[in-house]
């Protein structure tokens, strides 16, 4: 092949090719230069082939010039005496493979936009081989599909090696479609199981990848939403599985399942924690098989722990999970740290829905008040501003825990009855005590909590706070409200100044120089 | 009666002639045409305004105002074509005829100006008066006075000449239009009316001379008299004349007493000077009374009336400065000697500046050119060109006295170059370049002069400058403290001046700080949000909560600045990692600054106590065992868990307590490692001063001993660990005895006893009524808002009815049209009928005629 300089000539030369293997059988052997150029080092080139490939092979499908059915070998093929169109027929079905295994190689390719092109053309042979199926249907109706195709291309994506996720973010928008996500989560569920049984610990890289495909599936909510195919069908036929929800269903259990089953790093975890409850459990048949993974979860400790509690949460709520010591557990869970991670305004929104229970009993709940505001003793003032009223209701609601606030001709006590140590809230002593710590953090130097914390001064008013404004509350949001405050006048000090250190016992000034 | 007499007025009204359409008021009015309204309760106070009305009258005014307008409206309904006058002021009865006549003639020859050639130098427009040439005038000037001079009856009056000559003022037109007009009713004769205006003229002339010489008879008089009183005043006037010459005779010192007395007389009473314990007394009252005040706030107690107290610096400076008093004084520094010279051309200048003043200059003056050193006063009279701000005076009201101290001679020579009058610059990259490359006097110097030249009191804007300039200051202050290496003295010293301005405008300062901490926060916040934690920023924002909190008080309860610096300095503390030795210098510092805060309200600060726990945890080996949890600062375990821990023996024994340097908060990296393990141990006795004094500070909050037992266990930690110096170990170990020291006192809570919710009572509840006929018992919003609305719909409701009257107008005047129409019509039928029948007459007699015949 004689071949012009530059990307254009390429072109040109491909295209020539092209031409010729199109238009008659005896120029059949280009092929073999079209491939070839698919190895190329040149990107612009490869990219050119690519597009040859695909405009080839994609015009030969759909004249139906590969063969149809169970392929023989190669060698066996040409030695064999069939006639010359059946061995023409398969020998390009040969090529036709060997092309896609180029394809799919591609897929690992360092520049992104061959990657693109390359699945964007796997995806077209993917649509086209469905439409005219490679293999002989077996009795009328058969529903056809190129798995073998379509899983080499799923296995492209979930690479162990490189993080995919833009090209997953490109694959996306194919998984809009019913057919593709039915067997995409079919083949996911496949490739990982390879991938976990192949490791003993499985890749990050590849749980990564593995992440972002399978979170990228969502399912519809309805059974008749199913009707966008990619493969375009004349009819639909109701035997097929991939019309039914329920089967779209269990490959979305099988697919989840299979992969939270391995163990995650901590990372993945929680990412998958985050979208459980809004975007996993609602889709599998049947939720409680999560149970595993969320016991576990829960089990960790720290952050994810408070992730896992609203997936149990759902599991417990709406499909009846029992869950032992599930409140020891809970009470567990509450240690300084709780305030400052991310994830404080979902904790506490779920501890607010646990506890909203008028029957749990009261010492349960004053364990947990007192707990609380022991560790309210640590808190921002922005954390602060939403656990007081936490605590205040959590004594509206159980008017036995009034104690806590309010314990007229109690004994005077020479250190707080309380035991912080202890795990189980019936065993910490908690309603003998008294919330002190509200009473200190009346000191505080934010005014607005100060005033929070005051609350218990009084009687306390019948109807709860709404703790919904105070979940989300962020410190700068504390901030700008203190500026934006009244323009009301501004007091001065009265002492003046002598320079940055020269006050009088300025704490600054024992402890720092200026030099 | 009234009733009966009101119904008979309302009777009579539309009958009322058409004479009554006069639409001016009438003295006293045709009792049939008064409607009065009765009252039917006499209530006092109340303001009737409609109790008369002339229904008559004003019904004849709006109609006649229809017409006027509407009706001619109408009849021009279908003209397209409008007839416009656009003589000047035709309509406008404002202006009087003559006023308009000159007004037309200046349009005329404005616009006679305009048209002609602009290069046309030469002026050949010609000066009238009334209508004839000045020229001619001139000429003739002669004979015309010596015509009014002398008693001639040739004298012609401005009616005359006009009627002969007829000159060309507006005036003179109209009259002898009118004159005209006149002549055309009653015909006279041209040599009857000449006659009659030269006896008029004679009889004026004659008037006038009587008058001319009763002038001066009076003048005479009055110039006599004059004469008479003048030698009493005559030591009064030339009192001005005589400052100017400075050549007045020297009055003997009987005389000068005599004045001395006599003004003394007029002096103010002043109260009596106040001793030295008295001041002390009052400074101790003032102080004694702002406690009080930050003490309320402190509590948050919320007073309705919060007057603010007027807040005087020590060194009052906004007392009433005035440049042009120290104009003088700098004059005496020049060529060296004035440091001899300095008091006595003080006094002088003193002296001198009264005199510019000049209120009682007048006796003054001779002590001031007896003065001995009166040649000072020339030598600075010829220096004052030098400049018109000067430090010497000012300096003694500025409160940065001690300055004055060193470097004199510096100063000295910096005085010299330096110009002596500032704008107040517009941008901060002006002050930049005033203050960039100067010394720290120097610099100082010059703030300062920016703001004597810009007192508020010396004009308008200037308090806007002023209020910028702190701002810009602010700004200068953050970029000293961002250089490196930080100009830390520089900032010392002009903080004083942020004082000095932020109490004379707190609240643009207070703007100011805000802007500036809301900009750190800001770029924290979009830190936290992109890499999930924020590193500490540099020194200058530091500086900035330092700054504020000397400059607002700390301790309030609530304060616009404080509060919002406070919520900044715990996003320090809670957001910021701890990575290397300098972001422990800066947490300490802003630990000592959140300290110093709250040290006098004694607020708890939880924060503070977790990153002091974070410092002594880096400061000891990673060990498992725990009584304590960090939070999210620190981690128990990593890279920097171990920042602070000293290992190296020989160092240790080195080292010496000392206060940490600002400048380690920007950026100074230690030389050696010694060096960095000295720091490290300082920080760690920086941690423990803190920690001891937040021990002694929250020794009385109720749970003082669970807020403190992480620490107590880290401490412990610390003792058991040796190899610390003995000064720490003994710190540590007074800290913890501190500790066992408070005592426990575990009191129940107990609820306030909240008042019983009273009775509902149903006695009737009493509305004071301030004022009769408004409504009551709403807010002063509310009442404005039924106030418009009901203004609204009276307006409205006018409105609608002026329209339909206007539409009854209408109809009636196209009624009467139609009525007139008709009526030609019938006439004209009429008549047609009658001269048909008349021929039809004429025909009939002319038949029988013939017949006859």
């Amino acid at each position: 092949m004689e071949r012009d300089p530059g990307p254009g000539g390429a072109r040109r030369a491909l295209g020539r090719l092209l031409e010729a293997v199109l238009a008659s059988r005896g120029e059949a052997n280009a092929v073999f230069d079209i491939l070839a150029v698919l190895q190329s080092e040149d990107q612009e080139e490869i990219q050119e082939a690519v597009r040859a490939c695909s405009r080839l092979f994609g015009a030969l499908l759909e004249r139906g010039e590969l063969f149809v059915g169970q392929l023989p070998p190669e060698e066996t093929v040409m030695a064999g005496s069939q006639g010359a169109t059946r061995k023409y027929k398969m020998w390009m079905r040969h090529r036709y493979h060997s092309c896609c295994n180029c394809l799919g190689e591609l897929l690992a390719h360092p520049s992104f936009q061959v990657k693109e092109l390359a699945l964007g053309t796997l995806m077209k042979f993917v649509q086209l081989e469905g439409a005219h199926p490679l293999e002989k249907p077996k009795w009328e109706g058969n529903y056809l599909f190129p798995r073998p195709l379509f899983k080499m291309v799923v296995e492209g994506l979930l690479s162990l090696e490189e993080d995919r996720s833009l090209l997953l973010s490109q694959f996306r928008e194919y998984l809009e479609h019913d057919d593709i996500r039915y067997h995409t989560m079919q083949a996911a569920s496949d490739v990982v199981a390879r991938v976990a049984n192949g490791h003993p610990e499985v890749p990050l890289i590849f749980c990564n990848n593995a992440f972002t495909l399978l979170s990228a599936v969502s399912l519809p909510r309805q059974e008749s939403d199913i009707s966008s195919f990619y493969v375009r069908r004349t009819e639909l036929l109701d035997k097929w599985k991939v019309t039914h929800l329920k089967e779209h269903r269990r490959a979305f259990q099988l697919m989840w399942l299979g992969f939270l089953k391995h163990k995650l790093p901590l990372s993945i975890c929680k990412k998958v924690l985050v979208i459980m409850h809004d975007s996993i459990l609602p889709h599998l048949a049947q939720p409680s098989l999560m149970i595993d993974f969320l016991t576990r979860a829960y089990d960790i400790g720290g952050a994810i722990s408070l992730l896992a509690l609203n997936g149990l949460f759902i599991l417990i709520h709406k499909h009846n999970l029992e869950y032992p010591d599930f409140y020891r557990k809970l009470y567990g869970l509450l240690d300084p740290s709780v305030f400052h991670v991310k994830y404080r305004a979902r904790f506490f929104h779920l501890a607010d829905l646990f506890l909203s229970s008028s029957h749990l009993p009261a010492y349960l709940v004053a364990a947990f008040a007192k707990r609380l505001s022991r560790l309210a003793l640590t808190a921002p003032p922005e954390a602060l501003l939403m656990v007081l009223p936490f605590i205040c209701n959590l004594l509206r609601r159980h008017p036995a825990c009034r104690v806590l606030v309010h314990r007229p001709g109690g004994p005077e006590l020479d250190a707080d009855p309380y035991d912080p140590g202890e795990e189980d809230p019936a065993k910490s002593r908690a309603l003998e005590s008294s919330l002190w710590e509200l009473q200190a953090l009346q000191r505080h130097y934010h005014p607005e909590v100060s005033k929070a914390a005051s609350v218990i001064n009084q009687v306390l008013s019948v109807p709860e706070v709404s703790l919904a404004p105070l979940l989300e509350l962020t410190a700068f949001e504390v901030f700008e409200r203190d500026l934006k405050k009244g323009p009301e006048s501004v007091p001065l000090e009265f002492i003046p100044a002598r320079g940055l250190l020269g006050r009088r016992d300025d704490l600054c000034a024992q402890h720092f120089t200026l030099s | 009666m009234g009733k009966a007499r009101s119904a008979g007025a309302r009777r009579k009204a539309p009958g009322i002639p058409v004479g009554a359409r006069g639409g001016r008021a009438r003295p006293n009015p045709n009792p049939f045409e008064v409607k009065i309204n009765r009252q039917k309760f006499q209530v006092l106070g109340r303001k009737t305004r409609h109790d008369v009305g002339l229904p008559g009258v004003s019904r004849a005014r709006a109609i006649q105002k229809r017409t006027q307008t509407l009706l001619k409206e109408y009849k021009e309904r279908d003209k397209s074509n409008v007839f416009t006058d656009k003589r000047f002021g035709e309509y406008n009865s404002n202006i009087s005829p003559e006023e308009k006549m000159m007004k037309r003639f200046a349009l005329e020859q404005q616009r006679q100006h305009e048209k002609k050639s602009i290069y046309n130098l030469n002026e050949d427009e010609e000066l009238t008066h009334y209508g004839q040439s000045l020229a001619d005038i001139e000429k003739h000037n002669d004979i015309v006075d010596s015509d009014s001079d002398a008693d001639e009856p040739g004298t012609l009056s401005a009616e005359l000449t006009a009627a002969h000559f007829g000159g060309g003022g507006g005036l003179l037109h109209k009259k002898t239009s009118q004159q005209e007009g006149e002549e055309g009713e009653k015909p006279k004769s041209l040599k009857a009316l000449i006659e009659e205006l030269i006896a008029k003229s004679k009889q004026e002339k004659r008037e006038r001379q009587a008058q001319r010489e009763d002038a001066l008879e009076l003048t005479e008089k009055l110039d006599q008299d004059w004469k008479e009183i003048q030698t009493l005043l005559a030591h009064k006037t030339p009192k001005s004349e005589n400052r100017d010459k400075k050549e007045k005779p020297k009055p003997d010192a009987y005389d000068m007493m005599v004045r001395e007395l006599g003004f003394e007389m007029k002096a103010q009473p002043s109260n009596r000077m106040k001793t030295e314990e008295e001041l002390a007394k009052e400074e101790q009252e003032r102080l004694r009374s702002l406690e009080a005040e930050r003490l309320r706030r402190m509590l948050g107690k919320d007073d309705e009336n919060s007057r603010r107290p007027s807040h005087m610096s020590a060194d009052d400076l906004s007392d009433g400065f005035i440049l042009g008093e120290d104009d003088r004084r700098l004059l005496s520094y020049k060529d060296g000697k004035m440091n001899v010279e300095e008091e006595q051309s003080r006094e002088a200048s003193d002296g001198e500046s009264e005199e510019e003043e000049g209120e009682d200059s007048g006796e003054e003056d001779p002590e001031e050119s007896d003065d001995p050193d009166g040649h000072s006063d020339l030598e600075s009279d010829g220096e004052s060109e030098e400049g018109s701000g000067t430090p010497e005076k000012e300096r003694r009201h500025a409160p940065g006295k001690r300055l004055t101290s060193d470097g004199q001679k510096a100063r000295e020579a910096a005085r010299t170059e330096l110009p002596y009058t500032f704008v107040a610059p517009e941008s901060f990259e002006e002050l930049k370049s005033l203050l960039s490359g100067k010394s720290i006097e120097e610099q100082l110097l010059v703030v300062e002069r920016i703001q004597k030249c810009n007192h508020p009191s010396l004009a308008v804007g200037n308090k806007a400058k002023l209020e910028k300039l702190f701002g810009f200051l602010l700004e200068y202050v953050g970029d000293l403290a961002t250089n490196d290496p930080p100009d830390l003295r520089v900032i010392d010293k002009l903080v004083v001046q942020l004082y000095n301005l932020c109490q004379m405008f707190p609240e643009s300062a207070s703007d100011s700080i805000k802007f500036v901490l809301r900009d750190a926060m800001h770029e924290m916040e979009g830190m936290i949000e992109t890499k999930g934690r924020a590193a500490f920023p540099g020194l200058d924002v530091l500086i900035y909560l330092k700054i504020a909190g000397m400059l607002f008080p700390t301790s309030d309860f609530w304060h616009p600045v404080v509060t919002p610096a406070l919520v900044c300095m715990s996003q320090l503390l809670t957001k910021c990692p701890v990575r290397c030795l300098q972001d422990v210098v800066k947490g300490l510092f802003v630990c000592c600054v959140f300290l110093d805060y709250v040290s006098l309200s004694q607020r708890f600060i939880p924060e503070l106590i977790n990153f002091l726990l974070g410092i002594l945890y880096i400061a000891t080996p990673n060990k498992q065992n725990q009584g304590y949890t960090l939070v999210h600062p620190f981690r128990a375990f990593g890279k920097n868990s171990e920042l602070l821990l000293v290992s190296d023996e020989e160092d240790m024994a080195t080292w010496q307590r000392k206060s940490l340097s600002l400048h380690w908060a920007s950026g100074l990296k230690a030389q050696t490692k010694t060096e960095a393990n000295h720091t490290r141990l300082s920080c760690l006795a920086v941690c423990l001063a803190l920690v001891k004094r937040c021990v002694l500070m929250y020794g009385v909050l109720p749970s003082f001993h669970d807020i403190t037992r992480p620490l107590r266990a880290l401490l412990t930690e610390h003792l058991a660990d040796c190899s610390h110096p003995r000064e720490l170990q003994e710190l540590c170990q007074s800290i913890l005895t501190e500790m066992e020291n408070q005592k426990h006192h575990c009191q129940p809570l107990i609820c306030e006893k909240s008042k019983p919710v009273p009775l509902k009572l149903f006695t009737p509840r009493l509305v004071k009524v301030l004022e009769f006929g408004r409504k009551q018992g709403s807010s002063k919003e509310e009442q404005e808002r039924k106030r418009l609305i009901h203004k609204h719909k009276r307006e409205f409701k006018g409105a609608v009815r002026e329209i339909r009257k206007d539409n009854q107008f209408l109809a009636r005047m196209q009624l009467s049209e139609i009525m007139e129409r008709d009526a030609e019509r019938k006439r004209k039928v009429k008549q047609l009928f009658n001269s048909l029948a008349t021929q039809e007459g004429e025909w009939k007699a002319l038949k029988r005629k013939k017949f006859k015949k």
